[in-house]
């Protein structure tokens, strides 16, 4: 964990609510790891997934949800923001030798930093993107770039029509190990499907290093904190 | 050169500072150390035991507030023995100054057994005792708004316990020196407050309650004054030292706070928006000393009475 002051390199839309923010001045995070920003006239920092880095930038991929991400949208490049950086634990990136990556919604956010470190260790990813409808659809071109991706979108306007496991199931997949990301729904289902696995979590959070116990869960070995023991578990542990 | 001292003595306690992590937002302090150097610390107030392990209460436990948060975490710990055996063992490795422990429960016979189990821990000089929290139910807070039953609470456990105990009260009460007085009668060695205001916030999008039990307490720099007025009202009305706390997120804040009438300060939440929250403030308090012509800090406690 550390606190760092960070410029605003770029903030820009991507698609329907979705936007992409660039920040320099990162120190190194692992991919799978978040970091919280302080947004100005907010009391409590926003968690966000790296969804990329390389050389101190760091992107953030962020979607209008409430206020504080809807505030985000207007801040300037140029500007400084207040970040703690390298909080919880990664992705295993050794794990998989045939990794297949499924993500959802913003939830894809953390697979795009994944996928091109699996790339480096010469490992080819295969992808599932889940969007909602074809005008969300965000990053399909740079993930196109590191491995086979496949897209399910709810209402069919890109892709197959469903959801990611319609997909998978579609498509017989050969993988041996999956990294997923995504709401709870999602990652419910997939566990079903299999618990081969590491799934990344979301919980509303007071601080997002480990003091308040704000975000604790149950898993098979007792209760652990998203922001400290996760924000990546094993899809088997969490009940 | 300007000569600035900032020790208290608390409870017979020579703290180098009075600026202490308030329980809750602080865990059990050795995770901070690998951040900064804890020893700077006046002292730490652990998270709340409990007799038995508890898990708490169910996600989500946070909502945030325009000036603080709201949080029901219902006093997720492991149960006093391994808090004793186990928690409290890391914490010593690190931080060489004694602690408080910090204590919640349901019934008399829960406080008694859990404080008692303190008394030969020699790492805890203090225990205070958590009779304010809005976050279990059935107990907690339900001992801390009325002062017949604070005040046999109080009475039961200083039969058993054999460290100094801290009575840590409510807001949530229409008259906070009534029940004060109370514990003081009964036999409390200091008071700290205050705990958190009962608050709720709710979802627009579903129209229920963010918090998942509904109702929580809130905190951080929107109870400022609030606690200051408590603070102020209930050391001139005690004559047992009381530990000032709520809303304190900057130097300032510590000497307003003494102001008022603590000895002491506890930092909540300002722990949970910067890590470094308590180092800024106590790496800081030399200069707003001399800013205020302060040369010893425990001389201004209670100057405003
Ligand atoms: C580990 C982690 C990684 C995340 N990564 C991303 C990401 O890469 N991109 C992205 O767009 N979003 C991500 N989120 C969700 C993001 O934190 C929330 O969307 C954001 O905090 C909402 O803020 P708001 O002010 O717009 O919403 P409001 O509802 O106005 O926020 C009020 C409070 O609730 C919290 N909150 C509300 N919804 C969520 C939520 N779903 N998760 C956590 N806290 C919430 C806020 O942080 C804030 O404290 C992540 C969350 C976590 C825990
Ligand atoms: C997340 C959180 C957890 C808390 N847990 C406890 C607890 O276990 N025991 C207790 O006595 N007070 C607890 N409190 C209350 C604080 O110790 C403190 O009294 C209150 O937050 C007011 O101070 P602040 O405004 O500086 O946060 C908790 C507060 C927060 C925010
Ligand atoms: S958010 Fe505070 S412990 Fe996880």
């Amino acid at each position: 964990m550390i606190k760092e002051k960070v410029r605003i390199v770029s903030n820009n839309r991507l698609s329907d609510g979705v936007y992409e923010l660039v920040l320099d001045g990162a120190s190194k995070v692992d991919c799978g790891q978040f970091i919280e920003l302080t947004i100005p006239g907010f009391y409590l920092n926003r968690p966000f997934s790296v969804a990329d880095y390389e050389n101190g930038k760091l992107t953030v991929l962020y979607k209008i949800l409430g206020e504080g991400t809807l505030a985000m949208t207007g801040l300037k490049e140029g500007t400084y923001l207040d970040m703690i950086n390298g909080l919880g634990n990664g992705f295993l990136v050794d794990r998989a030798e045939k990794p297949l990556l499924v993500g959802g919604g913003i939830g894809i956010a953390p697979l795009y930093y994944l996928a091109k470190e699996l790339v480096k260790r010469g490992k080819t990813p295969t992808i599932v993107l889940g969007y909602r409808t074809k005008n969300e659809v965000f990053y399909l071109k740079e993930f196109e770039k590191l491995g086979v991706t496949m897209v399910a979108t709810d209402d069919g306007t890109l892709g197959l029509k469903g959801n990611v496991l319609t997909v998978i199931k579609a498509s017989e997949i050969d993988f041996d190990y999956y990294y997923a990301c995504g709401p709870m729904v999602m990652l419910n289902a997939l566990k079903e499907y299999s618990t081969k696995g590491e799934i990344s979590l979301e919980a509303r959070m007071g601080c997002g290093f480990g003091a308040c116990m704000g975000c604790s869960i149950m898993t098979t070995s007792g209760t652990k904190r998203v922001c400290k023991e996760g924000p990546v578990f094993d899809a088997g542990e969490v009940i | 050169m300007f000569v600035t001292d900032m020790k208290v003595n608390l409870l017979g306690t020579t703290l180098d500072n009075p600026i202490i992590p308030a329980s809750g937002t602080f865990g059990f302090g050795y995770e901070f150390a690998s951040w900064y150097d804890i020893n700077i610390l006046g002292s730490i107030s652990c998270k709340g035991t409990t007799l038995e392990a508890r898990y708490g209460n169910p996600l989500p436990r946070i909502a945030e507030c325009p000036a603080g948060l709201i949080n029901a975490i219902g006093l997720q710990n492991p149960g006093v023995e391994k808090v004793i055996s186990e928690e409290l063992v890391k914490l010593k490795e690190v931080y060489k100054k004694p602690v408080i422990a910090n204590v919640g429960g349901h019934s008399t016979d829960e406080y008694v057994k859990t404080v008692s189990a303190f008394n030969d821990v020699d790492n805890v000089f203090a225990v205070e005792l958590n009779i304010s929290c809005p976050n279990v139910k059935g107990g907690g807070m339900a001992f801390g708004t009325d002062y017949k039953t604070a005040s046999e609470l109080v009475k039961k456990i200083k039969e058993k316990a054999t460290k100094p105990i801290i009575v840590k009260l409510s807001p949530n009460v229409t008259d906070v020196t009534e029940i004060a007085l109370a514990v003081q009668d009964a036999g409390a060695d200091a008071v700290s407050l205050i705990n958190t205001l009962v608050g709720m916030r709710f979802n627009l999008r579903t129209g229920k309650p963010i918090i998942s039990v509904g109702k929580g307490g809130y905190s951080g720099p929107g109870v400022y004054p609030v606690a200051l007025r408590m603070v102020y009202e209930v050391s001139k009305a005690l004559n047992i030292p009381v530990i000032g706390m709520g809303g304190i997120s900057k130097s300032e804040d510590v000497i307003e706070m003494m102001t008022a009438g603590a000895t002491a300060v506890m930092v909540g939440s300002a722990n949970l928006i910067n890590p470094f929250a308590c180092k800024e403030i106590i790496d800081r308090l030399p200069y707003v000393m001399e800013k205020y012509r302060i040369n010893k800090l425990e001389d201004i406690i209670g100057r405003a009475h």
